[in-house]
């Protein structure tokens, strides 16, 4: 016999289920209950930096788009800094800047979208600079433990080459399944992300 | 506080495709999942303040009541969040979701025949203390049946989120109650390969914490990842 190692084991995921609003965005489930809806300002007003629009559609593997996803977003500000003390320059980030944020698809359509400024380039790990980059988080009835992925943006071409997670992909032919299209609309960048849970062009999901 | 979190062991949890949990078969991705270190981007995340929520949030016995009560078992439900070195979570948003007690839901898609009670909306959401610990009171849920196959029927259950106090520990879990037998039925439940994993989803009745003439309880721990103490410098961000 040995010594037992007494770590607790972590609570097992379970799917969100259809009615996630219900908990997380009531206000789009139709009733109000909550003062304030958490996450719907990822910058808020003082943010520098480029204001951008992010939408997509999140796809199953028939190709349909999915009308019940929820994602939240993680994000370091235009200067790269999170708002966490884990970051040594958090307290430079700007007073209002939550840097997440949390959305549903539409009902009818499955589009989701959100507003928020452009992150910049964060330190990696061993000092390696990650390319600008939204930290993503989806869950929905069907799937059974949070999908994590990242949305890196396409114009931003030589930083993407040179980021540390991007080159771990192996097959190269994934990778751009990570890279949002860059338009411009009413003169404002919108950054188009659609993310395919299965088949043709999936999405590259992470362990984190 | 730059620690990595610990691997997320994924035998406990469900993996993405379980087909007796039907959703699941186009809704899971095929290939592997890409295993990082962290960075500053996974072990940091959101915080949140008193100021996020209200003072009703965490009951939701009043938090819809429209000049009355909710009709239900009346229960309360605590616990710690606490991480897999046991050590509470402290100052971590909880936030819940559920059925009234006939497993109706306050949602636009749910068709169920049960009715709606009008007294109650079914979330809430809460922060935990310096310790760890949440409470809040509420209706128990009533199971429900859904389209699975033509005759599924979900277990009671009260849907959990939790923050933590990085991104990589996010998670959403569902809460049973002791001595349901819908549990062994249930697909959702069983997509957990792990018996003991799921046994840790199963609250249990807890006098000492009920409100005599009042309210029954139920405990609910939740454990998020641990996070390695840097024995050794392992260079999770570099000068």
């Amino acid at each position: 016999m040995v010594q037992p190692l007494n770590y607790l084991r972590e609570t097992a995921s379970q799917t969100a289920g259809p009615y996630v609003h219900i908990g997380l965005a009531p206000g789009a489930a139709g009733f109000k209950t909550f003062d304030q809806e958490l996450g719907t300002d990822i910058a808020g007003p003082n943010a520098k930096g480029e204001r951008i629009a992010v939408e997509g559609v999140v796809f199953d593997g028939t190709g349909s788009p999915l009308k019940d996803v929820l994602i939240e977003v993680w994000q370091a500000n235009a200067a790269g800094v999170y708002p966490h003390p884990a970051d040594r320059r958090s307290a430079e980030v700007e007073e209002g800047f939550r840097g997440w944020g949390r959305v549903i698809s539409d009902f009818a359509t499955g589009l989701w979208s959100f507003e928020t400024v452009k992150p910049g380039v964060v330190s990696g790990r061993n000092g390696r600079p990650m390319a600008p980059h939204l930290n993503l988080w989806i869950v929905a009835r069907g799937i059974n433990i949070g999908l994590n992925t990242r949305m890196y943006f396409a114009d931003e071409t030589d930083a993407n080459a040179a980021d540390p997670v991007l080159n771990l992909i192996e097959q190269e032919n994934r990778r751009p399944t990570l890279i949002a299209r860059r338009e411009e609309r009413d003169g404002r960048p919108v950054y188009r992300f659609d993310i395919r849970l299965q088949g043709e062009n999936e999405t590259v999901f992470l362990d984190v | 506080m730059t620690a990595e979190f610990f691997q997320r062991d994924r035998t406990l949890h469900p993996p993405a495709l379980t087909p007796t949990y039907k959703t699941s078969v186009a809704r899971s991705p095929r290939y592997a999942l890409l295993s990082l270190q962290n960075s500053l981007s996974e072990v940091t995340g959101p915080r949140f303040g008193h100021n996020d929520i209200g003072a009703l949030d965490n009951d939701l016995i009043l938090n819809y009541a429209h000049g009355g009560e909710p009709i239900g078992e009346r229960i309360i439900v605590h616990g710690r969040v606490l991480d897999e070195t046991g050590r509470g979570v402290p100052n971590t948003l909880v936030e819940f979701w559920q059925a009234n007690a006939g497993g109706r839901y306050r949602h636009k898609k749910d068709t169920y025949l049960a009715p709606i009670d009008p007294n109650f909306g079914g979330c809430g959401r809460t922060l935990t203390d310096e310790a760890g610990y949440y409470h809040f009171r509420t209706i128990k849920p009533g199971a429900y049946p859904w389209r699975n196959w033509v005759n599924n029927w979900r277990p009671a259950h009260i849907h959990f989120s939790v923050f933590g106090s990085g991104f990589a520990q996010r998670l959403i879990t569902q809460m049973y109650f002791e001595g349901d037998p819908l549990i062994r039925n249930c697909p959702i439940v069983r997509a957990i390969p792990d018996q003991d994993a799921v046994d840790q989803l199963i609250a249990p009745l807890d006098l000492n914490a009920a409100a005599p003439l009042d309210c029954l309880a139920y405990k609910f721990d939740i454990v998020l990842r641990g996070s390695r103490s840097t024995l050794f410098e392992n260079r999770l961000e570099g000068n």
